[in-house]
């Protein structure tokens, strides 16, 4: 069947059933292998995009189920890498194994678009959805706050 | 992914000129690199790791490579899986060879052991491994340089210098970048690496100064970086679907009826090569089951769904958690099966004690669950392999593929990919082989993806154990005598992997009195390495049974520690895989008690240990260990509500891993990495009925939480001894120090995991 998607501001149409998970078209059929596969149940994170501006885990959000909403993955929340969670992640160098990443970083963009001066009690409540394996979530914490104190340096961002 | 599609390229076709150094200097080098640190000199909990390395021709040429920009591309020898290694390494050459960090670029090197040397990361081993080797390449290759311009110039060389990528001559005010000299460098005679003059650490630019990951903005911008990620023309994705029970082989199934599903191309079933035995081996071979191999990975998975298999679970589907437990309570109480080590006269020591506490401690099973589940992609083309692998023992895996494929290890390429995670779990190489085994019956590349069930049911496990302890005290409080009964897995002869206990374990060697026994029973189950093999669930049990003699004894647990330190009884052994006997006291591969002290001390003076506060429902536990040359005592602030829900408020760790911390930003990020894991050990367990894994996904199988994740101070405490890793040592003393800040707030010990076995868990 053939769905219609906006994805980072492409538009894109993929010949898939609609039942298959949005993480699997973008990966094996965009290419977009930036969300990762983690746990297929929603309990990881690694998979997350943002649908419609929320974040979403990929992995169990059925394509045929988009409805026109534009999808935003990794490779399409800044044209230049340089999107406020982005440039604080690498100052701090966050990532260990890195594999959490992307998904860490889509619910941090998600969780500042909305709440632009988290406390640490939001975060929490933001991030707890996304593992890390390697625990590095003091400085995902650190990050994040960074990232709101340049966004606020920035308002046109 | 785009660096993966094309040919793998050797260093000396790039352009450029690269460094020439001889096989001979490199001897010498070894030589020199030999006196202590060697990887078989130094504690190696893992079978795989303990075979003598083969004999190699490193070279510095394979590393460094100059092109006539100066930019400076740099090997990385090692896989990576987050350890930092693609940056540590690369730095350790570039700060000697005497460049800018920025014009340096690292490329992975493939899987080439005569001309990188020993491709391994594990065991917190490529500090000690890299550390003088890399130094000496980016010296004798800063040296080539120089001699190059004092041709040119006809100066002397002594009176060359060089800076950030250039040599310099002062009295005559000239100059040449490293890319103007690499060609005429590259012709000459290479210094003996043994004779390369190295840096005084105090003018050191690169080593000691944080560095950005080498990967950090290809991470963060999404870029395809992992063995998940790699994409070919034409490739399938493959899935397996295994018996519930460990090598449970396919009696029938509906396979035609599998092969008609959606995208499916082929559908293979796996006889395996396992025998089911009272001892696994590291590798016992491929598990049975049947392999989807679809258009789509997803295909793959909704084939794999339709199966109907009629299993043989065959004799592993007798094991339990509970036959477990309750035969290692028969083997506690009978007659001790192996004595490993013993000093003093045991008996009469308890007999003479003020006191005597007896305790019975019990760990379970874990998985590793590195977020990248298991996976690897293979081509077979034309008679040869070629292979996309995250495995941290690369070479073994080659090995095992060619072994059970019936190929030469010469008709195989290995591309070393960057992982999501190993924590021990990609030394092993079961998912490599089965990749490899499914491309060589099908004409298209092919990447095999485990979901995360089939991660959490054929993971290699951390192995369980019970252990019987005995003390004895004096009147002064001091420890008399310890009894070790460690109630382990195997045939009685070999524990399995991860599972056994070598003759210096803490805090053997200190007790005027000791014994450490073993028991086995069998166990049909693959187990392997977890992060700290051993050390992260046997520093638990020592360092929880010492605090609960210390408060028998009515003594800080801090004090009664260092007291214990200060009076060794006995000399090391040489361990089953521990240390080598003859390095006390200067060795760094048994247990110093001065280091071991300093970071107690240090910890103790960070956290305010001496002036903790004693409110009910609030304490502080403090543990320390020593494992893969590293030394970690760590403190945790810990809550505990009326509903024994547990708040890790506040951790302190203090370490020692010598006279050079290279990447400090990584090395804390590390540290407090090591922590977390091991907190997450603590409410984790792994348990079979009916020889079926109970846990499946991180619902059932947890991992710690942002909300969860303590505020973590680290501390070095700098010695003069080489610089060794930080994978490992971090991990271990978080688990007793928090289980201690439990008893110190709640009087309640905990001697079973995980935590909610004993009645708590995490808030």
């Amino acid at each position: 069947m053939r769905i219609n998607l906006n994805v980072n501001n492409v538009a894109a149409t993929v010949d898939v059933l609609p039942d298959t998970p949005l993480l699997w078209v973008l990966r094996d059929v965009l290419n977009l292998t930036g969300s990762k596969f983690g746990c297929g149940m929603g309990l990881c994170g690694a998979c997350t995009v943002l649908v419609g501006g929320r974040a979403v885990r990929s992995c169990m959000m059925k394509v045929g189920a988009i409805d026109g909403q534009p999808v935003t993955t990794i490779e399409g929340l800044s044209p230049d890498g340089l999107h406020p969670v982005q440039v604080a992640w690498e100052a701090l160098d966050v990532p260990q194994c890195g594999y959490c990443q992307a998904g860490q970083i889509m619910s941090a963009a998600a969780l500042l678009e909305r709440t632009p001066h988290p406390t640490d009690a939001e975060i929490d409540t933001a991030m707890s959805g996304n593992l890390c394996r390697c625990g590095t979530y003091t400085r995902i914490r650190q990050a994040i706050h960074e990232a709101a104190q340049a966004g606020a340096a920035a308002p046109n961002q | 992914m785009k660096q993966h599609k094309r040919a793998p390229q050797p260093p000396t076709s790039k352009g450029g000129t690269l460094m020439r150094i001889n096989r001979r200097s490199f001897l010498q080098l070894t030589a020199l690199a030999g006196g202590g640190l060697a990887l078989d000199l130094y504690r190696t909990p893992f079978a795989a790791a303990q075979e003598p390395e083969a004999p190699h021709d490193l070279t510095p040429q394979a590393f460094i490579h100059i092109a006539p920009d100066g930019v400076v591309t740099i090997m990385a020898r090692a896989s990576e899986s987050g350890q930092g290694m693609r940056n540590m390494l690369p730095m350790l050459i570039a700060e000697e060879l005497d460049v800018d960090w920025k014009d340096v670029r690292v490329e992975q090197a493939e899987l080439n052991e005569k001309i990188y040397g020993r491709q391994f990361s594990g065991g917190s081993a490529n500090t000690p491994m890299g550390w003088e080797p890399m130094r000496r390449v980016g010296a004798a290759g800063r040296q080539l340089l120089i001699t190059a311009a004092a041709q040119t110039w006809g100066v002397p060389a002594a009176e060359c210098t060089t800076q950030s990528g250039r040599v310099l001559h002062a009295a005559s005010g000239r100059s040449a970048g490293y890319g103007e000299l690499a060609a005429k460098a590259a012709a000459l005679p290479a210094p003996a690496l043994s004779k390369v003059k190295l840096k005084d650490p105090k003018d050191y630019r690169i080593i000691g100064h944080s560095q950005t990951g080498v990967d950090t903005h290809a991470i963060v911008t999404g870029k395809p970086l992992f063995g998940i990620d790699v994409e070919l023309p034409g490739m399938l994705y493959a899935s397996i679907e295994k018996a519930p029970v460990f090598a449970g082989k396919v009696k029938t199934a509906n396979i035609e009826q599998i092969k008609a599903l959606p995208g499916v191309r082929h559908v293979l079933v796996i006889d395996g090569g396992i025998t089911p035995a009272a001892y696994t081996p590291w590798e016992p071979g491929m598990e049975p089951g049947i392999a989807v191999v679809a258009d789509t990975w997803w295909q793959a998975q909704q084939a794999r769904k339709q199966l109907k298999v009629d299993w043989d679970l065959g004799p592993a589907a007798t094991q339990s958690t509970e036959g477990f437990n309750k035969r290692a309570e028969e083997l506690l109480k009978a007659p001790p099966g192996t004595t490993v080590r013993k000093y003093g006269d045991l008996d009469a020591a308890l007999k003479a004690s003020a006191k005597v506490v007896e305790a019975t401690y019990q760990f379970p099973f874990i998985a590793h669950v590195t977020l990248e589940p298991q996976g690897a992609t293979a081509h077979w083309k034309d008679g040869k392999l070629e292979m996309w692998s995250t495995s941290t023992l690369p070479a073994d895996g080659r090995g095992l593929v060619a072994k059970t494929l019936g190929i030469q290890e010469s008709d195989i390429t290995t591309h070393m990919v960057r992982s999501g995670g190993s924590f021990g779990r990609r030394l092993q190489n079961d998912y490599l082989v089965e990749a490899a085994w499914i491309a060589k019956r099908i004409d298209a590349p092919v990447k095999l993806l485990w979901s995360r069930e089939d991660d959490v049911a054929h993971d290699p496990f951390r192995p369980g154990a019970t252990v019987g302890l005995k003390g004895g005290l004096d009147a002064q409080g001091k420890i008399t005598a310890w009894r070790h009964h460690f109630v382990t897995f195997g045939d009685g002869k070999q524990s399995t992997s991860g599972g056994g206990m070598g003759q210096d374990s803490y805090p053997a060697g200190f007790p005027p009195a000791y014994a450490l026994y073993t028991s086995m029973q069998p166990l049909m189950l693959r187990t392997g390495a977890l992060r700290a093999p051993g050390d992260n669930a046997y520093c638990w049990v020592a360092q929880s049974f010492l605090d609960e003699l210390a408060h028998a004894a009515g003594r800080d647990p801090l004090d009664f520690q260092l007291d214990l330190l200060s009076n060794k009884q006995a000399p090391w052994t040489a361990g089953e895989h521990d240390a080598v006997g003859d390095h006390e006291p200067t060795g760094q591969s048994v247990l110093i008690p001065e280091r071991y002290k300093g970071v107690l001390e240090l910890v103790a003076e960070k956290s305010g240990w001496a002036k903790r506060g004693k409110e009910r429902g609030r304490g502080m536990g403090i543990a320390v260990w020593f494992c893969h040359l590293g030394y970690f005592a760590e403190v945790a602030d810990v809550s505990v509500d009326a509903q024994s829900k547990v708040t890790v408020h506040r951790v302190w760790a203090a370490g020692d891993v010598g006279s050079q911390i290279i990447n400090p930003n990584a090395a804390e990020s590390m540290a407090q990495g090591g922590i977390m894991e091991g907190m997450g050990h603590l409410a984790q367990e792994i348990t079979l009925a009916d020889g079926v894994i109970q846990q499946s996904n991180f619902h059932n199988f947890p991992l710690m939480r942002m909300r969860q994740t303590p505020k973590i101070e680290v501390y070095w405490r700098k010695t003069d001894y080489a610089p060794t890793g930080l994978g490992e040592p971090t991990l271990p003393p978080i688990l007793p120090a928090i289980t201690n800040a439990i008893f110190a707030a709640t009087g309640k010990r905990i001697r079973t995991l995980p935590l909610q076995r004993s009645g708590f868990s995490w808030a």
